[in-house]
C-alpha cells in the first residue's frame, strides 16, 4: 500500500511500497489485468547484467537544485556519477539561460576502518566542510551500499548539523541494495524534499509544477493560456522554489514513474491536486490529460479551443506521416511510464511495436487510481502487445530480442542501448528529451527524427559489418527468456 | 597561503574506488568482468572512468545485482548462479570475479565460489575489491596480480625468452590516453629492438600473451608508483628483474631518456637503439623547430606559466615537458591520486630539480577543492595553462586560463587513440595546447 510518512526518514521502496516488478513476459493486457487485480508477481533472473542504483536516481534530481551542495556518504567510485549528471545541470544552464553555477558535490569517502567503526564523524565534517565552502541553501546528503551496511545514523547526523548551521541538511536514505529498482531512488529524493523543505502554503498561487527531468520548456506557452505559470522542479529549481511548491494550482509530471511519489505527497499533505491522467503523448492522450487539467484550472473552455486547434494543426502532417510508415515495426526499451508514451507516439504515427522491453513495472501508482495507468491507456486505444517484457536493462535478454525482431526501427530510452541497433544494423535513437513527444506537436517531433534515423542509414549498414559482439553464438539462438525464472513473491524480487 | 585539507572528503573526484579495477580487466581482450556488487557500481565507474564500453564492459558486464536478500543471507548462491550464466552468455576468454562493497562487508567468500568451477572448462579468476578498501590504482596492481597467480600461472611455459619485457605503465581508462599511450610506449620499445607484452588495449594480445608474463627477460614499470608492486612480485615469484621509469615521458628529452635505460638494462644492440632514437629525435625536433617561431612571435599572448592538477605520472612527466621543452613555467602542481606516502619524498625531489635552473612547489592532495582556492588565491597576472580534468573548466573560464583536459572526469573531451607520452605524444601535446590557445581568438 502506497504511503506518505513525513516522520520517517525514508521512503518504502517500490516493490514494497507499490508491488512493482522487474520479470515478466507476455501480452501487455495480461500485465495490466494482473496489476489492477493486485496479482500481479514477479519473475527473477538467474542470470543479470549490471543495471543502475537508487542512489544515482536520487543524485539525478538533488543535483541540479541550483543553490544545493550533495554529500554522497560513499566510498569515492560512488561519485562515479557526479560528471555526468554535472554534464547536463551545465548544459541544461545554458539551454535556458541561467546564470552560470557549478554542482557543489562532495563524497565523504568511507574507507575500510570506516567500515568498522562508522563514518558518522567523517559524515559531520563533510558537512561542515561543504557548508564552509559553499555556504548552500541546503546540504543533501544521500547514502550508499556501504554507509547502510554500517549502519550510520545519516538522519541523525543531518539533524544536528541542521540545527547547528541554521540551513536544512537533509538525509536522501536511498542505498542501492535496499532496491532493484532504481526509480525507487526518486522517491528517496522527492521524500527528502518534501519532508526537509516544503513548507505549509502561505497562500495559492497560479502557478503549476510540473515535475521533470531536464526536457524542454513546452509547457510555458499552454500553462500561460490557462491562466498559470509552471514550475519546472526538481532540476534548475532553487531551494526557495521548492519550499513553496506545496502553492501550486496543480501538479503536472512528464512521467508518472518519476513523479508518483512527489504528486501524490503533495496532494496528500498539501492538497495541491494532482492530473491523473497518463501525461499527454499521442492525440487520444493529449485529448485526455488536457481535459483533466481543464477542469481542475477551471479553463475547459479554452482547453477545447486547444485541442481543436492541436487536432487542425497537426493533422494532414500526422496523415503524411501515417502513410510513409505504415506496415513498418519498431521495437523499443525504456523505463516504465515513459516507454507506455513512447509505445502511444510510435502507434500513433503507424508503426505496429512488434515489442518492447520496459524497465519494471507499477501495477498502480502512489495514487492507487487506475486512471493514471498509461499501458492500459495505450492498450485501450491502439490495442495489445503480444511481446511485452519487464526488464530492468539486461541487454542480453534485449539484444537476442532484437536480433529476432529485426525492426525497422529502436527507440531507447537509456543509454547503452542504441549502440546494440546498430551493430545489428537496425536504425536506432535515443529519446534524450521526454518534452520532445510531448502533446500534439511532440507526434511530429517524433515523426521527423523517425524518418530522419530510418533514412540515415548508410552508416549503419557499415558498422554492422565490422561490429564485434561479446554474446555467444548459444545466447544467440536461445529463447530470449532462457533466465527468466518462475514466479516469486514480490518481496523477494 | 598553505593547503590544508582539513578533512578526507574530496570535491572534484577523479579516481574511482577499489572495483573500478573493472575497467583493468575490460582493457584486457577478451577478457570479461563479473561483478558481484550492487545494481548501480559498473555504471557509476563508467561515468567516471569509462569513455566507451569495450568489449565486454558497460551494460554488458554481468552482475550479481546485490539486493537486500544477498546483505542478510549472504550473496554466494546467487554470485554462483551469475558464474554459470556468465559463461554461457559472454564469449571471453577470460572472466574475473570482483566483488563490491556489499559483499566484501558482510564477508562472502568468493574465492571458494569461484574454485567451485572447473579451471580446466572457463578460465575464472577472482579478486577482493569492495570500494572502500582502495582506489583503482591501487586495486589495478591488486587485479593484474590475482590474474598472475591464478591464471597465468597455471600456463606459463618455457623459460626466459631474451629481449622479450612486459611493459606496465597506465591505468586503463584512469589514464584516458591508455590505449594510445600503450600502442606508444609498444612501438618505442620495439624500436630498439625488445619484444613487448603490452597487455592492454588495441595493441595488445589478449591471454595468449599474458600467458608469456612469466618468460620476459624484465620488466618495465613506466609510472610514479602504479606498476611497481607487479614489478616487485613478478621478482619474487619469477626472478624477473626489473627497471623503473618514474613518470610518464612526453616529448624527446625524456622519451629518450627512457629507451637508453632500457636499451641498457636489457642489453639490447646498442647501433639499434641508437639509430631508433636519433631518426625519432630528428623527427621530434623538426616538428619543434617548426613550432618555434609562433612561439616567439605570437603577438597576442601564450600561456605562460602553468598548474598541474594530475596524478603523479602526469603531474612530474607535463611539468617537464612544459618548461623544458615548451619554455612554460610551473606555477603549483597538485597531486591528486592519493599517492601513497612511500612514493612521496621521491615525487617532490624529481620537482626539486625539475630542470637544471628551477623547482616547482607540489601539494599532495585527494581534495581537488583545496587546489581550486589556493589557484583562485594566486596571483593572477599572465595567461595561465591548467592541466586537469572538466572539473577545472569553470576554474580556467574565471581566470581567462586555457586548460587541457588530461585527466579523467575528461566530460568535454572525446578520446580514442591519443596519446601524450613518447616523441609523437609531445608533439600531439603541443598541438593541443596551441590548438586550444588559437582557437579561444576571435
Amino acid at each position: 500500500m502506497s504511503a506518505v510518512n513525513l516522520n520517517s526518514p525514508e521512503v518504502q521502496i517500490r516493490e514494497t511500497r507499490l508491488n512493482s516488478i522487474t520479470g515478466f513476459c507476455g501480452r501487455a493486457s495480461d500485465l495490466v489485468r494482473c496489476s489492477h487485480a493486485r496479482r500481479l508477481h514477479n519473475r527473477s533472473r538467474s542470470f543479470s547484467q549490471g543495471m543502475m542504483c537508487s542512489s544515482s536516481a536520487a543524485f539525478c534530481q538533488l543535483s541540479m537544485i541550483v543553490d544545493a551542495a550533495v554529500i554522497n556518504h560513499a566510498p569515492v567510485g560512488c561519485a562515479g556519477d557526479f560528471p555526468n549528471f554535472h554534464f547536463t545541470f551545465r548544459a541544461g544552464q545554458a539551454e535556458r539561460n541561467m546564470p552560470s553555477v557549478i554542482g557543489r558535490y562532495f563524497s565523504s569517502n568511507i574507507d575500510e576502518n570506516d567500515t568498522i567503526f562508522g563514518a558518522t564523524q567523517k559524515l559531520a565534517d563533510t558537512i561542515r566542510l561543504a557548508y564552509e565552502r559553499v555556504h548552500p541553501g541546503a546540504i543533501f546528503i544521500t547514502t550508499s551500499c556501504a554507509s547502510g551496511i554500517i549502519g550510520d545514523d545519516v538522519d541523525g547526523v543531518a539533524q544536528v548539523a541542521s540545527d547547528e548551521l541554521g540551513i536544512p541538511v537533509i538525509a536522501c536514505i536511498c542505498e542501492g541494495f535496499r532496491s532493484g529498482i532504481w526509480t525507487s531512488g526518486f522517491d528517496a529524493a522527492y521524500h527528502s524534499v518534501v519532508r526537509g523543505l516544503v513548507k505549509p502554503p502561505r497562500r495559492k498561487t497560479n502557478k503549476v509544477n510540473i515535475i521533470n527531468f531536464f526536457g524542454a520548456h513546452v509547457f510555458d506557452e499552454m500553462l500561460q493560456r490557462l491562466g498559470t505559470e509552471p514550475t519546472y522542479i526538481v532540476p534548475f529549481s532553487n531551494v526557495e522554489d521548492l519550499k513553496y511548491v506545496s502553492e501550486a494550482r496543480a501538479t503536472i509530471q512528464i512521467c508518472p514513474t518519476l513523479g508518483s511519489y512527489f504528486s501524490s505527497a503533495l496532494e496528500k499533505v498539501y492538497g495541491v491536486p494532482e492530473i491523473k491522467s497518463p501525461p499527454a503523448y499521442g492525440v487520444a492522450g493529449t485529448d485526455r490529460w488536457l481535459r483533466e487539467l481543464g477542469g481542475i484550472l477551471g479553463q475547459e473552455d479554452e482547453v477545447e479551443r486547444i485541442i481543436e486547434e492541436g487536432h487542425e494543426r497537426i493533422g494532414p502532417k500526422l496523415e503524411e506521416y501515417r502513410r510513409k510508415f505504415k506496415g513498418k515495426t519498431a521495437y523499443l526499451t525504456a523505463g516504465a511510464a515513459h516507454g507506455h508514451a513512447i509505445i502511444a507516439l510510435v502507434r500513433e504515427l503507424g508503426f505496429s511495436v512488434n515489442g518492447a522491453a520496459i524497465f519494471h513495472h507499477d501495477p498502480l501508482y502512489d495514487n492507487e487510481n487506475p486512471a493514471s495507468d498509461a499501458l492500459a491507456h495505450d492498450i485501450a486505444t491502439y490495442g495489445d502487445i503480444n511481446n511485452y517484457s519487464v526488464c530492468n536493462k539486461q541487454s542480453f535478454e534485449i539484444i537476442n530480442l532484437l536480433n529476432k525482431y529485426r525492426p525497422d526501427i529502436l527507440v531507447a530510452r537509456h543509454t547503452g542501448m542504441a549502440h546494440w541497433g546498430a551493430k545489428l544494423g537496425i536504425p536506432s535513437f535515443l529519446v534524450d528529451d521526454e518534452q520532445f513527444g510531448f502533446g500534439y506537436d511532440g507526434i511530429l517531433n517524433y515523426a521527423e527524427r523517425i524518418e530522419d534515423t530510418i533514412d540515415n542509414r548508410e552508416y549503419l549498414e557499415n558498422f554492422a559489418k565490422h561490429a564485434v559482439s561479446p554474446y555467444t553464438k548459444w545466447w544467440m539462438d536461445q529463447d530470449p527468456f532462457t533466465f527468466l525464472g518462475g514466479d516469486t513473491n514480490v518481496d523477494s524480487y | 597561503m598553505e593547503a590544508i585539507q582539513t578533512s578526507t572528503a574530496i570535491e572534484f573526484p577523479r579516481y574511482s574506488c577499489a572495483l573500478a579495477a573493472q575497467q583493468t580487466v575490460v582493457a584486457i581482450k577478451r577478457a570479461a568482468p563479473i561483478v558481484h556488487a550492487g545494481p548501480g557500481c559498473i555504471m557509476k565507474i563508467c561515468g567516471m572512468v569509462g569513455q566507451g564500453d569495450g568489449y565486454a564492459g558497460g551494460g554488458d558486464i554481468p552482475c550479481t545485482n546485490t539486493g537486500e536478500r544477498e546483505v542478510v543471507y549472504g550473496g554466494e548462491d546467487r554470485l554462483r548462479e551469475i558464474i554459470d550464466g556468465s559463461f554461457k552468455v559472454i564469449d571471453a576468454d577470460l572472466y574475473v570475479v570482483l566483488s563490491g562493497c556489499t559483499s566484501d562487508i558482510v564477508g562472502d567468500d568468493i574465492k571458494s565460489v569461484v574454485l567451485g568451477f572447473s579451471q580446466a572448462e572457463r578460465p575464472v579468476v577472482c579478486a577482493e575489491t569492495g570500494g572502500f578498501k582502495s582506489s583503482n590504482y591501487v586495486s589495478h596492481e591488486l587485479v593484474v596480480k590475482e590474474i598472475i597467480d591464478q591464471y597465468v600461472d597455471l600456463h606459463k611455459n618455457g623459460g626466459v625468452e631474451r629481449g622479450l619485457v612486459n611493459v606496465f605503465a597506465s591505468v586503463p581508462y584512469q589514464d584516458p590516453f591508455w590505449n594510445g599511450n600503450l600502442e606508444e610506449l609498444k612501438r618505442l620499445f620495439e624500436g630498439i629492438g625488445l619484444k613487448v607484452n603490452i597487455l592492454f588495449g588495441e595493441d595488445s594480445g589478449g591471454i595468449d600473451e599474458w600467458k608469456t608474463i612469466p618468460n620476459a627477460q624484465f620488466n618495465i614499470v613506466v609510472n610514479a608508483w602504479v606498476g611497481l608492486g607487479i614489478a616487485q612480485h613478478l621478482e619474487e615469484k619469477y626472478g624477473t628483474p626489473y627497471i623503473r621509469f618514474p613518470y610518464f615521458p612526453i616529448g624527446a628529452r625524456d622519451t629518450s631518456q627512457m629507451l637508453r635505460q632500457a636499451a641498457e638494462f636489457g642489453a639490447v644492440d646498442n647501433a639499434v637503439a641508437a639509430a631508433f632514437i636519433k631518426k625519432e629525435e630528428a623527427k621530434y625536433y623538426g616538428y619543434l623547430d617548426t613550432t618555434m617561431d609562433f612561439l616567439l612571435e605570437f603577438r597576442y599572448g601564450l600561456p605562460r606559466r602553468f598548474y598541474t592538477l594530475l596524478d603523479a605520472s602526469y603531474a612530474i612527466g607535463f611539468s617537464r615537458f612544459l618548461l623544458n621543452d615548451i619554455g612554460i613555467l610551473p606555477s603549483r602542481q597538485f597531486i591528486l591520486d592519493d599517492t601513497p606516502e612511500r612514493f612521496r619524498d621521491e615525487i617532490t625531489g624529481l620537482f626539486a630539480e625539475i630542470s637544471g635552473l628551477r623547482s616547482a612547489e607540489i601539494e599532495f592532495l585527494s581534495d581537488a577543492g583545496v587546489a581550486h582556492e589556493l589557484i583562485r588565491d594566486d596571483e593572477n597576472r599572465n595567461r595561465a595553462l591548467i592541466l586537469g580534468s572538466a572539473w577545472e573548466r569553470e576554474l580556467a573560464n574565471g581566470l581567462g586560463a586555457d586548460l587541457l583536459i588530461v585527466s579523467v572526469p575528461i566530460t568535454y573531451r572525446l578520446i580514442l587513440g591519443c596519446a601524450y607520452v613518447g616523441y609523437r605524444g609531445g608533439i600531439r601535446a603541443i598541438e593541443d595546447i596551441y590548438g586550444r590557445v588559437l582557437d579561444t581568438f576571435r
